[in-house]
């Protein structure tokens, strides 16, 4: 799914559309709970659209129902015109988790070669296409080690590899550079805009650090908690290639300013009554 | 409990060994305190208190057992004690080798099996726990009257024994891998069979060897009870019997099969150990021991 | 990576009622209920449609019978073969988990210790009891009660000692750093961190125990011992064919070793309810 256009070029066909979407949980103690409601979004091809908010304001709930790895309790995902169900059985998207979540007993080349074993690919095309998506992260040298003889930003460019080996249309991340330093963190996100630039691909990303998704993002989704919803959308009209000077520059303040403001008027000040659902819905397993 | 670096493997073996000296020490000083009389040539030890265990029928002296060792094993055989025991411990060993294997793969499937269904699961588990509570050596005369070929009795016996641990440990294993690992596998839209080989399987490979360590020396056991009842003449537990039988006349006897038990468990033991070590090679630290 | 369900909630209707609780229990057990149920009717239906002769493998209702039949006096009295074995193999069980705990102490202290005893302890364990058991009953005696507790001693020792020392040493270290930041003894840390830690490895260790202990004074009677006895009943009763009392006897080892066992579970919600294999119910 190469895409030769830049990203910003042309008038991008929605890869991801949402349409009033509700998530409610049902907790330990039978208590419903409302993640998320009444989320409308749509997200054009080649887009790198960031999701930020609070804690409890859904973000990554948004981002698995995206994924299909829970399903909404109203309303409607769709990922590349069909269901996200049908979108995930075709292996349309990667996933990347805030945890590298590699297989220790796998070397580095052996763990992004697993969605392609899991697809059927021919052994020498594993071997080609593993190598690729390495070079890509500038892994190549690393191939035959084993997780544990690498940093933690180094499995998670292993991560990325793993999850663009499929090619995929679409990439979700959520919060991956989370549990990394602010140094690496800032080279990993020169890193993925790189990648994201070099393929084309839709990303999806899940943050909560506003400099972070106003660096890296064409569009920044603010939200907000109890309940869940989308309160604001921030466009971000900085130039590519951004790098260290983008940092500096005082449009790339102003944005952050106003993804903060929005943040500040959506959340926490006693906003919204909380809404909950009379009917209890089967409980899908809060965790990640 | 992380393994300082100053303790080096040297120090500890040379502490083993000298642990150990210092056991073989104290038996023969409790002779010497309190056993039978010493002879020796035109000298006699009389120990001064009678120490009620420590007779040479009890607790015969170290070089006498390892004299019967290379004694005939029986009068005017060819063979020593030691060429006698080494081929009833490799004739144990097979037998046990089986019912290891045996109860390996019976102990993996039920845990495969019951990982993936729980109503299966809440079925047969109290089961599997409770069949250890049937002491074997009560099943084995039946079994071995059961069944004609003795050998296929003590195999019997033998994964009777094994399965159990590998089953509990296995169930463990297999739903050991984090949730997040599982979700990774549902985002590829990977199927059931698939998930369960390359990552159930994989990741509890580490509690499959702590559990065949445990089940090595199971097995070993489950072959030396299962031969007595199954009228086996070649291996240990016959010669336990026979040893037991004739105690009075030569209770070195006894103990020297003992030792070619205690050999016979932590070889085979230490040859999972081994086999741990290089299939666990890549996964970082392999844990310590037992 | 937690999925945000904030725990703010609406709480609903009531917590479960009676009768609730009581049908996911039911669930919960009735499959194990059926299979044994079941079982026993195969079983029975099995022996009688074929015909198998009552020697070979004894019918439920016949095994019944010679449960019934020889439970007070006659030649093989199972309730007091039941109980003598028992009293074997839990004085066994006392000694076995006094040594096994003093030593643990002992290995858990002093890494010179651990490194002398436990390989030999790994080897101790590694030789099958049958070869100790007629060391045992001739240092002993073999119709004296005490060779059978040995035997079950040593069983019960090394599982013990195993699980307790790793209860006193594999204590999170941040804990232990916190410790010593109040400038505790070794004592002190030993009685407030270690000790409540090493309690569940501990219950863990017993439950496995009280089987090991069953089992060793059983093969102890095996090779000789008086004749009221669960371990001689089993041998006397199959050289004379009789295989109905033969697993009457075991049948009754094995309720005895579940109800040993179930005892130490008891004990378990009692002494570490807060611990998180009590709060799930989980088996074992």
């Amino acid at each position: 799914m190469r895409h030769e256009e830049g990203p910003l070029t042309g008038s991008p066909a929605a890869v991801v559309r949402i349409v009033g979407v509700d998530k409610q949980f049902v907790t330990d103690r039978r208590a419903v709970t409302t993640a998320l409601s009444g989320i409308d979004l749509e997200i054009g091809r080649g887009e790198f659209v960031s999701l930020i908010g609070p804690s409890g304001c859904g973000k990554s709930t948004l981002l698995r129902l995206i994924g299909d790895l829970t399903s909404p309790t109203s309303g409607s995902i769709e990922v590349n015109g069909k269901p996200a169900h049908n979108a995930r059985l075709g292996r349309e998207y990667g996933m990347v988790f805030q945890a590298p979540v590699l297989f220790d007993w796998r070397s580095v080349e052996e763990n992004v070669r697993l969605p392609l074993e899991l697809l059927g690919m021919s052994r020498s095309e594993r071997e080609a296409r593993a190598h690729e998506m390495l070079a890509l992260v500038e892994l190549g040298d690393f191939a035959g080690h084993h997780p544990y003889q690498l940093s933690g930003g180094m499995q998670q460019r292993v991560a990325i590899a793993r999850a663009l080996a499929l090619q995929p249309a679409i990439l979700l991340m959520d919060e991956p550079f989370g549990a990394l330093d602010e140094m690496t963190r800032e080279r990993m996100n020169s890193e993925v805009l790189r990648i994201w630039q070099q393929t084309g691909t839709t990303i999806v990303f899940v943050t909560h650090s506003i400099p972070e998704a106003v660096f890296l993002s064409t569009r920044v989704v603010v939200m907000s908690a109890r309940p869940g919803r989308i309160t604001r959308l921030v466009d971000v009209p900085l130039p590519h290639p951004r790098n260290e000077e983008t940092r500096e520059d005082p449009r790339y303040f102003r944005v952050v300013t106003e993804v903060r403001e929005a943040l500040r008027a959506g959340g926490g000040l006693g906003g919204e009554p909380q809404m909950a659902s009379e009917e209890r819905v089967a409980a899908e397993g809060g965790i990640g | 409990m992380p393994r300082s670096p100053e303790r080096g493997w040297p120090r500890r073996v040379g502490i083993f060994l000298a642990f150990g000296l210092l056991v073989l020490v104290a038996w023969e000083g409790v002779k010497v305190i309190g056993g039978d009389p010493w002879r020796g040539e035109g000298w006699t030890w009389e120990p001064p208190l009678e120490i009620w265990f420590a007779s040479d029928l009890l607790l015969p002296h170290v070089w006498d057992v390892f004299g019967a060792l290379a004694a005939p094993v029986q009068r005017g055989s060819d063979e020593s004690l030691a060429q006698f025991l080494v081929g009833a411990a490799l004739y144990t060993w097979r037998e046990a080798a089986i019912g290891f294997v045996a109860g390996a793969v019976i102990g993996i499937g039920l845990a495969a099996a019951f990982v993936h269904s729980g109503l299966l699961e809440r079925a047969f588990v109290p089961y599997v726990i409770a069949s250890q509570t049937i002491p074997i050596v009560a099943l084995a005369p039946m079994i071995a009257f059961a069944v004609d070929d003795p050998l296929v009795a003590v195999v019997i016996i033998a994964t009777f024994l094994t399965f159990f641990p590998v089953t509990i440990s296995m169930i463990r294993g297999l739903r050991s891998p984090d949730p997040r690992a599982l979700e990774l596998m549902r985002s590829f839209a990977a199927s059931r069979r698939s998930i369960f080989w390359k990552l159930r399987m994989p990741a509890s490979l580490p509690y499959l060897f702590t559990a065949l360590k445990v089940a090595a020396t199971a097995s070993i056991v489950g072959a030396i009870v299962g031969e007595g009842p199954g009228q086996i003449r070649d291996g240990l537990g016959r010669a336990i019997i026979n040893f037991n039988n004739q105690y009075i006349s030569g209770p070195e006897k006894l103990w020297a099969t003992i030792i070619a038990c205690a050999l016979l468990g932590i070889i085979f033991f230490g040859l999972i150990r081994l086999a741990e070590l290089v299939a666990l090679r890549d996964r970082g630290a392999v844990p310590d021991a037992a | 990576m937690t999925a945000a369900a904030p725990s703010v909630g609406v709480p609903l209707p009531p917590t479960p009622g009676v009768a609730e609780k009581l049908t996911t229990t039911l669930r919960h057990h009735l499959p194990a209920f059926v299979v044994l149920v079941g079982g026993i009717a195969i079983w029975e239906l099995l022996i009688r449609l074929f015909e198998v002769r009552a020697f070979i493998l004894p019918a439920p209702s016949a095994i019944a019978e010679a449960l019934v039949e020889n439970w007070g006096a006659g030649r093989w009295p199972l309730f007091a073969s039941a109980q003598a074995t028992l009293f074997e193999a839990a004085g066994g069980l006392v000694i076995g988990t006094v040594i096994g705990v003093a030593i643990a102490f002992g290995v858990a202290r002093w890494a010179n210790a651990r490194d002398a005893v436990l390989p030999f302890a790994v080897a101790a364990n590694a030789i099958p009891i049958i070869a100790i058991a007629p060391i045992f009953n001739a240092w002993f005696g073999v119709t004296n009660p005490v060779s059978k507790m040995m035997i079950a001693a040593l069983l019960v020792f090394f599982p013990v000692m195993i699980n307790v020392t790793r209860g006193l040493t594999q204590v999170e270290p941040s804990a232990l750093e916190l410790m010593r930041s109040y400038a505790a003894s070794e004592w002190t840390i030993l009685r407030k961190v270690r000790l409540p830690n090493a309690l569940p490895f501990f219950l863990t260790a017993l439950k496995v125990a009280t089987t090991l202990s069953l089992i060793g004074a059983i093969v102890g009677e095996y090779f000789g011992g008086s004749s009221t006895v669960i371990g001689r009943v089993v041998v006397q009763s199959a050289s004379a064919l009789r295989f109905d009392v033969t697993w009457a006897a075991i049948l009754l080892a094995a309720v005895t070793g579940i109800a040993f066992y179930l005892a130490i579970v008891a004990l378990e919600r009692v002494l570490i309810p807060w611990h998180a294999s009590v709060r799930s119910g989980e088996p074992g």
